[in-house]
């Protein structure tokens, strides 16, 4: 029988969630195991081809990019997973939703200290994705399955959620591994 | 699949790169004949950082700015806290909370140096620039080579507890804070961190073996690969010896000529500027005196060794030796040669951890100092990836007015675009499109080990994406690798 596919997807985060993911060291060996990866950041394939049993994505939306990858993965993935503070509630790239997004550019891009005299400009290119007005939780784009809290949810709290699901239960995790740190 | 289409006028675009820590595109312009014309390696996410922190206390800089990156997330937590030591009027830490402090980044740059060289770059250098994809990735390692990969997850498992038993936690921990730390190392974390650091030492010995005898059996192909000539910058010591917790900073030319030494990080205004380019959210840093079109140089691990006197740890320092000799006097220049100096750097990190852990100051017991508030902290760090420059401004109500942030992976913004080009030419000019020929151009940006997520104050995955473009750049033809 063919096994499990999973797929890992990284959107405005800061791969934490990801690193902590790896952090289930020796259970890594088992794991592949259990499951083939699909699309990942730590593998070179680029693009859905087949139904994923299991995806889980890390970080907010914050431009149009991430939103239209998101999409892909609700429509390939089975069961999606949020992962982690900034997938769940935008995080702390959510900061800047209290102010313009144009004061974080200016900011950024005109105002620094080592900008040279005159030298800013606010990167603009077809070639850079469509910033959001604001960084949104994922589940203001697709219907999320199951959240894992934490920044980052400990590895423990993901392996025990994920050898869960790919056993056919349903995940329920003791207080420890859902508490904030 | 392969892409294999004719090349002329086109568009190729690679998107996302992967097995690099962050969200990164390639364009790639041939103009009619099918030469390239242009290439950009855009950083294509932006997060805010510098604003959104600004009215925010400053003793919540360590443990917010952090969350840049989750695979460096030390060194912010250690640059921004040497950046508030500044503000609080603390010039020199407790012994205690400085070697807790270096205890923690040599932990850091363990576990980050393994998790690039065995996780992301070693499909590439194990089985060959043209690999079937479905191999070229760290599981195709733990299958392949399951006793390298084991090894390599014990490794970054002992990097990460480090880190946790010096901040509180593997990943944006605690411990550090403006004017020291708020932990001592017990003796029992004490003594199981030493227990397995022979080992480490040992395996990462192997590691660096490994790396050099990949080198060794493609020597040419791989000192060419890639490669162009740079300045240098990095922090090292007053008398020039390597240090990645703190120093001053220092520059050298390609031909390994002093441009400046010892420049403390209160005056890092007059030696270095950014530019801004449209078309990417990751800045442009140069040497100010040098201006936009020379002063651009290189960090990192190359940067550290080429720069350095001399490394204080045996093993290491014979090491730097063999290697600089390479060089023949001159700096290396050579793009893959960053593997092989994060290897050395990954032997000295794991003998400087077991110096840390034999000196009693870490049980000590005075953790922070205080001192008269100042307005401003400047302070830098060499994270694994290069130097990191974290610049605040505090009010008299303790809030952050200004942040600017210079992490490691803008400074080498110009190289490795300029790796994308030299690659470009050098193998993707005039020739039929390859998955194993765009593969290349990211073997030669994955050599920097970029952190795109901190560079853009942001972070992702990346897609690999042909397009054809016509002449009226309307997209004719689209094509994606899986
Ligand atoms: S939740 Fe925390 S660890 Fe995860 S991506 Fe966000 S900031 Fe990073």
């Amino acid at each position: 029988m063919a096994k499990p596919r999973l797929a890992t997807g990284h959107f405005t985060g800061c791969f934490g969630c990801h690193m902590s993911f790896l952090d289930i060291d020796e259970r890594i060996l088992e794991l592949v195991e259990l499951v083939d990866f699909d699309k990942s950041p730590i593998n070179d394939k680029k693009r859905f081809d087949q139904p994923v049993d299991i995806g889980i994505v890390e970080g907010g939306v914050s431009n149009d990019e991430n939103a239209e990858i998101l999409r892909d993965f609700r429509k390939n993935c089975k069961i999606l997973i949020a992962m982690g503070s900034c997938a769940i509630t935008g995080g702390v790239p959510a900061l800047r939703n209290t102010m313009p997004l144009k004061e974080c550019l200016e900011e950024a891009f005109l105002n620094g200290p080592t900008i040279g005299e005159g030298d800013g400009l606010i990167p603009n290119d077809p070639d850079l994705p469509v910033l959001l007005d604001k960084v949104y939780p994922c589940q203001e784009f697709v219907k999320i399955d199951y959240i894992l809290p934490g920044c980052p949810p400990s590895a423990d709290t993901l392996w025990a959620a994920l050898t869960a699901l790919l056993s056919g239960e349903e995940p329920s995790l003791p207080y420890e591994l859902v508490k904030y740190d | 699949m392969t892409v294999a289409q004719k090349t002329a006028g086109r568009k190729i675009v690679i998107n996302p790169v992967t097995r690099v820590e962050g969200h990164g595109k390639v364009t790639i312009h041939l103009d009619d004949d099918g030469h390239i014309k242009e290439t950009r390696f855009h950083i294509i996410e932006f997060r805010g950082f510098e604003r959104f922190i600004q009215g925010r206390p400053y003793w919540e800089a360590p443990t917010v700015v952090q969350r840049l990156c989750g695979i460096c997330p030390v060194s912010h937590h250690l640059a921004a806290s040497k950046a508030m030591d500044v503000v609080v009027g603390v010039d020199t830490v407790s012994p205690t909370a400085e070697k807790m402090r270096r205890l923690m980044h040599y932990g850091q740059t363990f576990q980050s140096h393994v998790l690039h060289f065995y996780h992301l770059a070693s499909p590439d250098l194990l089985f060959g620039f043209d690999a079937p994809v479905e191999d070229r990735n760290v599981i195709g390692v733990i299958k392949a080579h399951p006793e390298i990969a084991t090894k390599a997850v014990l490794m970054r498992k002992y990097g990460q507890e480090v880190i946790k038993a010096t901040s509180g936690k593997k990943i944006h921990g605690t411990g550090s804070i403006p004017g020291g730390m708020n932990k001592n190392l017990s003796i029992a974390e004490r003594d199981e961190l030493l227990r397995d650091i022979d080992d480490m030492i040992a395996w990462s010995v192997e590691g660096l073996e490994l790396c050099k005898s990949v080198v060794e059996a493609d020597m040419e192909h791989l000192l060419a690969f890639g490669t162009f000539e740079s300045s240098f910058v990095s922090i090292v010591k007053e008398d020039g010896c390597l240090d990645l917790y703190d120093g001053n900073l220092r520059a050298k030319d390609a031909d390994g000529k002093i441009i400046f030494d010892q420049v403390p990080p209160s005056k890092y205004l007059e030696y270095i500027r950014e530019e801004v380019r449209s078309w990417s959210y990751m800045k442009f840093p140069y040497i100010t005196s040098l201006g936009k079109e020379k002063g651009w140089y290189r960090v990192g691990p190359l940067a550290r060794i080429n720069n350095c006197d001399y490394i204080d740890t045996p093993i290491a320092e014979a090491e730097r030796v063999k290697f600089v000799a390479l060089g023949g006097g001159r700096p290396i220049h050579a793009t893959m040669a960053y593997h092989w100096a994060r290897m050395i750097e990954t032997v000295h990190a794991a003998e400087k951890i077991k110096e840390l852990l034999n000196d009693p100051d870490l049980q000590g017991e005075e953790l922070v100092r205080s001192g008269e508030r100042r307005g401003t902290g400047v302070a830098w760090i060499e994270a694994p990836r290069g130097t990191l420059i974290h610049h605040y401004d505090v009010d008299k109500n303790d809030m952050i007015t200004l942040a600017n942030l210079i992490v490691s992976t803008t400074h080498n913004n110009e190289a490795m675009n300029r790796a994308v080009k030299r690659i470009a030419d050098q193998y993707l000019d005039g020739q039929e499109i390859t998955e194993g020929l765009l593969n290349r151009i990211e073997v030669g940006i994955r050599a920097y080990d970029p952190c795109l997520s901190c560079a853009t104050h942001a972070l992702g995955q990346m897609r690999l994406q042909v397009q054809l473009v016509g002449p009226d750049d309307a997209v004719i033809h689209e094509k994606f690798r899986e």
